[in-house]
């Protein structure tokens, strides 16, 4: 039976109601980029120009912020995607159905990496538009000098994919959903570290390494799918086995 | 719902050997390391046949059914579920053409019925999905439910919900795991009723389960399991084989002399005397025996209260097996 997108569908609209009515996911999707987007907006009008070492450093913070959107919150949601199910014994149900492995996984990764993705990107328009309309002139044209925008588009959901396949893949082999969402979150961090470097300009930023960096991560994310398709052992998580 | 391919119903106690089988079971084993969870069990179950498989906890009848659902490998044997031989590649044929309800409804709680049946539906692929779910839930008389959400509902209303959801695809094979488990009486009376329905309907049901007068009541077969595959036939075949016929006779007031009474009869094997006033006796032919034994009661003026066939439910069957198989076990 080949790979069927009437089943993704239908594992992704299911997620998608979830989400809406569970008030962890609401909270998990609100509560941390209002946080960050309030950080980054204390960045923003603290910025004033007399530097051009210190404006960019600034600038890279409050980069920074806004792409631990993509990185944290996708990794609470999917830590608990596979693990969860098992625990309210939602799992069997699904399984006994004629859903593949990488049907399932791939309608629980789109089901946290679009709504992941439209908050981020919002949030960033909500961020240009702060800059534009109250931070100092020099800001806006500071940002859109450098790659920072260009950082901004390509790692958002490189980031996320990033996190959604480390979150399924640590939930997937987890007994407990807490243990999950903590590994999951220190397991989401390194491609963030690395942008991190690229904020800071501690590795000289540059187009041609972001595209670099980039088509890395995109290869990771485009292979993260199948790795984890390969580690979800439906006999261990309805039996529990370790064998 | 219309019967599995459009199949005649079998009615209770018919032969349901049938060349074409919905289930075919070869020496199958399954093992976690050293311990088995089954082995080598073999069976056949016909399409429209409604099988029970019964057996302690523990016995490896979940087993069994996540194994034929392929969700578990067999570890030995070989089987063809609904036609298609059981194979880990043919996973998903052999999903879409049966249905598992397992023993939790594993329904999602914060969607509402017609949420999670809608899921199932588009995971089945079917097209016509608002017409299969309204079948669905008018087969478990849910329609009106349709709109709750299923955490508000009781533990008997998601089993049905869960059976509705099996029901959707139209299954060659339905797979029911202890359908009633942790059921009050009421609830349990609905799903019975809602089993016997599928039966009449002609629908293949493979029920596992550990109430043996549910077991009676619904199967045209059932097998009795304890890791191995201890006993398989009909209800009142499996009592003929493991008992033999006898006659309960209660009178007012004990027989001075029973042996008198009894040892007389030619077709009277033996008898005992089970309590004051009350005599087993074994017989071969009881509808045969019977007038003479009353015969005989009267002409030493005992007063008969009754005089009735023996009965052997399908629980002393099981009790016999499965104890005996403890026994043996220990030894």
């Amino acid at each position: 039976m080949s790979f069927s997108w009437t089943r993704v569908e239908a594992i992704f609209r299911k997620e998608l109601r979830d989400y809406r009515r569970n008030r962890f996911v609401i909270f998990t999707m609100s509560a941390l980029p209002l946080l960050f987007i309030v950080l980054t907006m204390i960045q923003l009008f603290a910025i004033n120009t007399g530097s051009s070492a210190k404006l960019n450093d600034r600038i890279g913070i409050s980069m920074l912020y806004l792409l631990i959107i993509p990185t944290m919150v996708p990794s609470a949601l999917t830590a608990y995607s596979v693990v969860g199910e098992r625990e309210q014994g939602t799992l069997e149900a699904v399984l006994i159905t004629p859903v593949r492995s990488e049907e399932f996984l791939v309608g629980k990764a789109l089901a946290a990496f679009t709504p992941t993705v439209l908050i981020a990107y919002a949030l960033f328009g909500l961020f240009l538009g702060a800059a534009e309309l109250f931070a100092h002139p020099g800001v806006l044209s500071a940002i859109f000098e450098r790659s920072h925008v260009l950082v901004q588009l390509l790692f958002t959901p490189l980031l996320a994919g990033w996190s959604i396949w480390m979150g399924i893949a640590i939930s997937a082999r987890s007994t407990d959903v807490r243990a999950a969402q903590q590994l999951a979150v220190f397991a989401s961090l390194p491609p963030l570290g690395v942008v991190a470097l690229l904020s800071f300009d501690v590795i000289p930023a540059s187009v041609a390494l972001a595209l670099g960096l980039a088509a890395a991560l995109l290869v990771l994310d485009g292979f993260g799918w199948r790795a984890v398709a390969a580690i979800f052992d439906r006999e261990r998580l309805i039996t529990g086995s370790r064998d | 719902m219309t019967p599995a391919h459009g199949r005649e119903p079998i009615p209770p106690g018919a032969d349901v050997s049938r060349p074409d089988a919905a289930l075919v079971v070869d020496h199958l084993t399954k093992r976690f390391g050293q311990r088995a969870a089954y082995e080598d069990v073999s069976f056949e179950v016909g399409y429209g046949e409604v099988f029970g498989f019964l057996g302690p906890n523990g016995a490896g009848k979940t087993t069994m059914v996540r194994t034929l659902g392929t969700l578990l490998a067999p570890t030995s044997g070989s089987a063809v579920v609904a036609g298609i031989p059981l194979d880990l590649e043919a996973g998903s044929h052999i999903r879409a053409r049966i249905s598992i309800m397992p023993e939790s409804p594993g329904l999602y709680l914060r969607l509402t019925v017609a949420e999670n049946l809608e899921c199932f539906a588009g995971l089945y692929e079917l097209t016509d999905i608002r017409e299969r779910i309204a079948k669905g839930l008018q087969a478990v008389n849910l329609t009106d439910r349709a709109n709750d959400l299923c955490g508000s509902l009781s533990k008997g209303l998601r089993q049905r919900v869960a059976l509705a959801r099996a029901l959707l695809n139209d299954p060659a094979v339905l797979f029911l795991d202890e359908p009633t488990s942790g059921l009050d009486p009421v609830a349990t009376r609905d799903v019975h009723e809602l089993i016997a329905a599928l039966r009449d309907q002609g629908v293949t049901i493979f029920l596992t389960t550990h109430r043996l007068e549910e077991a009676e009541r619904l199967c045209h077969r059932v097998a009795i399991l304890n890791t191995t595959l201890l006993l398989i036939g009909r209800p009142d075949e499996l009592r003929e084989r493991l008992f033999t016929r006898g006659l309960d006779v209660r009178t007012r007031v004990p027989l001075a002399d029973p042996g008198a009474v009894f040892d007389r009869l030619a077709d009277v094997q033996g008898w005992d005397q089970s309590a004051s006033g009350s005599y087993v006796l074994q017989v071969t032919d009881p509808d045969a025996t019977a007038p003479r034994v009353a015969r005989a009661l009267v002409a030493v003026d005992a007063d008969i209260l009754s005089l009735v066939e023996t009965r052997h439910s399908l629980e002393d069957v099981y009790l016999e097996l499965v104890e005996d198989d403890v026994e043996a076990q220990r030894r």
